[in-house]
């Protein structure tokens, strides 16, 4: 059961993800940002079945609520048309790209296959049933990882004043 | 599967409900409405007038702005949750309660400071 | 697992098919209906069955047939893929905020018991904004553009504001689970006073009716859709299309409601009355849907009182008051919390 369910969720996200750059759908930037958010449900999927809770919810709300929100309308007031774009062409770049994506698979499977870790998960599920709720990330966030909490809110404050600075006409 | 996880299962059902509910409509609609397609209905309703320019454009600026601004106080709302769960938990605890205050006004302090900073810079006015 | 998925087949068709939707299009009667009686119109009145009008109410079905009845022509467009797709993305979000909606005491009544309940909603809630900007944006029409525009700035710019005021419920009742919520909602202060979210956070709860009304863009706040000035982001839609966006919209309303109902008016939650089961429960499902409903007609009558912003006032009162006096809800919270725990209140 877990592991047909997993199975639908990793080729969904692999799928949807690659959905995002290679046309049909990603020729239009609106899909690729579309295809996106099915790439971060499927996520969110995958972290339900790790028993991340909160990670899978913030996954929703933060990333295919507010972040893809952002690059839907940073696209939209950009409206960069497929005629602004030009024909797929192939260049250097994308050539050590494609290599790049092959060495790395290859390099993970394999791992897999020499681990044959796909036969049996390593742990088990956290018999603890507090396990990724609200309450457990928070009493960790606030208390062994205070200080990267802390310096977070100096980097969205340098987050909001460059955006300021970038897109402010007159200072 | 934990009792967690399967708290999840009626959320994909009734998803599954609503999108062929909402399937059903439309298809119903396609069945019973009337098809007579022509190029002056098809086109893009102006008032009347022909469109002059394509809506495709780009748009001002500050629209980028309040994107940004929306992501970065949603991060902080998000930081804000699971605090707000533990914060009067932590209160009971004497020697805690004031690193538990503390921890959070000094966050929730250094945002404010983008925040007035975005204010005093008229980030805000929308003129 | 087949009890499991029985059950919630029913409990979504309780709720969202029977309950939910037939409170949104009893609302496309009532809204038309109380908005004549405030502008001293007669409204609605031409539909009867038998000869009997009973003020119009027929028209809720009047309008389903003529709905599914029209043509349902796409306009030219590069992505009609989009358009088509905007109706599931604007109803199905707001249709989802339900699962996670207690209407009722135990499991019975509640689709998903989710740890996270309170953050479901938020996040259920920001993919809302979807449905019209893609919609419209695939309609290839500037004045549907504009609305794509600002539906996007308003809903985004509000969004912060509601998930910011939710902090102090949180805050005062350890909890972002909604059941464990509304069961804490049901002590009482000094032996007499309901600790409703209302009575304990009275000023995130106008903030967040404000965020709320302003999320589903409805009057004072209606101005992706401003019919005078640019007819709004679905002007291309046509028949059900178009149906289904205004009953998202509706829909959105009875979301609110429920909401609202849950984290402040102590959803089922009778005040002064302990314990439930038997006809209790019944009294209790009872007073859930009550409030959700005044809450519904507090919309209402919201919308047909005040005129519409114009665009600055807007930004400016997203930005520059209810975010700030969300923060400031939050630190006089953390204070007073701190008095409460001292024990000097």
């Amino acid at each position: 059961m877990e592991q047909v369910i997993f199975w639908i969720l990793a080729i969904g996200t692999v799928a949807s993800s690659v959905a995002v750059i290679v046309p049909p759908m990603g020729r239009n930037p609106v899909h690729g940002a579309l295809s996106l958010v099915v790439a971060f449900f499927f996520l969110a999927g995958l972290y339900v079945m790790l028993v991340a809770h909160l990670v899978a919810v913030l996954q929703v709300l933060i990333y295919a609520g507010a972040i893809v929100v952002l690059f839907l309308f940073v696209i939209m007031l950009l409206n960069i048309q497929s005629e602004d774009l030009g024909h797929p062409r192939p260049t250097i770049s994308k050539l050590i790209g494609v290599i790049a994506v092959g060495f790395v698979s290859i390099v993970l499977i394999g791992f897999i296959l020499k681990d044959k870790g796909m036969a049996e998960p390593p742990v088990g599920l956290p018999s603890d049933s507090t396990f990724g709720t609200v309450k457990t990330v928070g009493n960790l966030l606030y208390t062994s990882y205070i200080v990267p909490f802390e310096l977070t809110s100096i980097l969205l404050l340098v987050a909001v004043i460059g955006a300021v600075i970038m897109a402010k006409r007159r200072l | 599967m934990l009792d967690s996880q399967i708290e999840y299962i009626p959320v994909l059902i009734m998803l599954a409900i609503c999108s062929a509910a909402i399937g059903g409509m439309l298809t119903l609609n396609f069945l019973l409405g009337p098809k007579r397609k022509n190029a002056i209905k098809n086109a893009p309703f102006e008032s009347g007038e022909k469109q002059i320019h394509s809506p495709k454009r780009r748009f001002s600026v500050k629209f980028y702005l309040v994107g940004i601004f929306f992501i970065v106080f949603d991060i902080e709302a998000v930081f804000l949750f699971p605090w707000a769960t533990l914060y009067r938990q932590w209160l009971r605890d004497p020697a805690f309660a004031w690193v538990a205050f503390g921890e959070m006004f000094l966050f929730l302090g250094i945002l404010s400071l983008g925040l007035v900073y975005v204010w005093r810079r008229g980030a805000l006015e929308w003129d | 697992m087949l009890e499991l998925i029985l059950l919630s087949v029913a409990k979504v068709m309780g709720i969202v098919m029977v309950f939910v939707m037939a409170v949104a299009a009893l609302l496309t009667w009532i809204e038309r209906k109380q908005s004549a009686l405030i502008q001293n119109r007669v409204g609605p009145n031409r539909a009867s069955v038998a000869g009997l009008r009973l003020g119009g109410i027929f028209h809720l079905a009047a309008d389903a047939v003529k709905m599914l009845t029209k043509e349902d022509f796409d306009p030219e467009t590069d992505n009609p893929l989009m358009f088509r797709l905007a109706p599931f993305l604007a109803v199905v979000p707001v249709m989802l905020l339900f699962a996670v909606i207690p209407f009722g005491p135990g499991e019975h009544f509640l689709i998903s018991n989710v740890g996270v309940g309170a953050l479901f909603i938020l996040a259920v809630s920001s993919l809302g904004v979807y449905g019209s900007t893609i919609g419209a944006w695939a309609s290839n029409n500037n004045f549907a553009m504009l609305g794509s525009i600002r539906t996007t700035a308003q809903m985004i710019s509000y969004e912060v504001s509601m998930g910011l005021n939710l902090v102090g419920i949180f805050m005062i009742y350890e909890s972002v689970n909604l059941q464990d919520i509304v069961i804490e909602q049901g002590s009482l202060i000094w032996g007499w006073l309901p600790a409703w979210g209302i009575v304990l956070q009275p000023l995130a709860f106008i903030l967040f009716m404000t965020a709320s009304i302003a999320e589903t863009k409805r009057a004072p706040f209606d101005l992706p859709e401003g019919e005078s000035e640019i007819v709004g982001y679905f002007v291309e839609f046509s028949s059900m299309r178009f149906g289904l966006l205004a009953l998202s919209e509706f829909i959105g309303i009875v979301a609110v409601g429920a909401t609202a109902a849950v984290l402040f008016l102590g959803g089922w939650q009778i005040p002064w009355v302990q314990g439930t089961g038997g006809w209790l429960t019944v009294a209790q499902v009872g007073a859930m849907i009550l409030k959700t409903l005044f809450v519904v007609w507090l919309q209402m009558a919201i919308r047909w009182t005040l005129p519409r912003f114009r665009y600055d006032q807007l930004m400016r009162l997203g930005w520059q008051y209810l975010l700030p006096l969300s923060l400031l809800n939050i630190f006089i919270t953390g204070v007073v919390l701190m008095f409460v725990e001292q024990g000097r209140i």
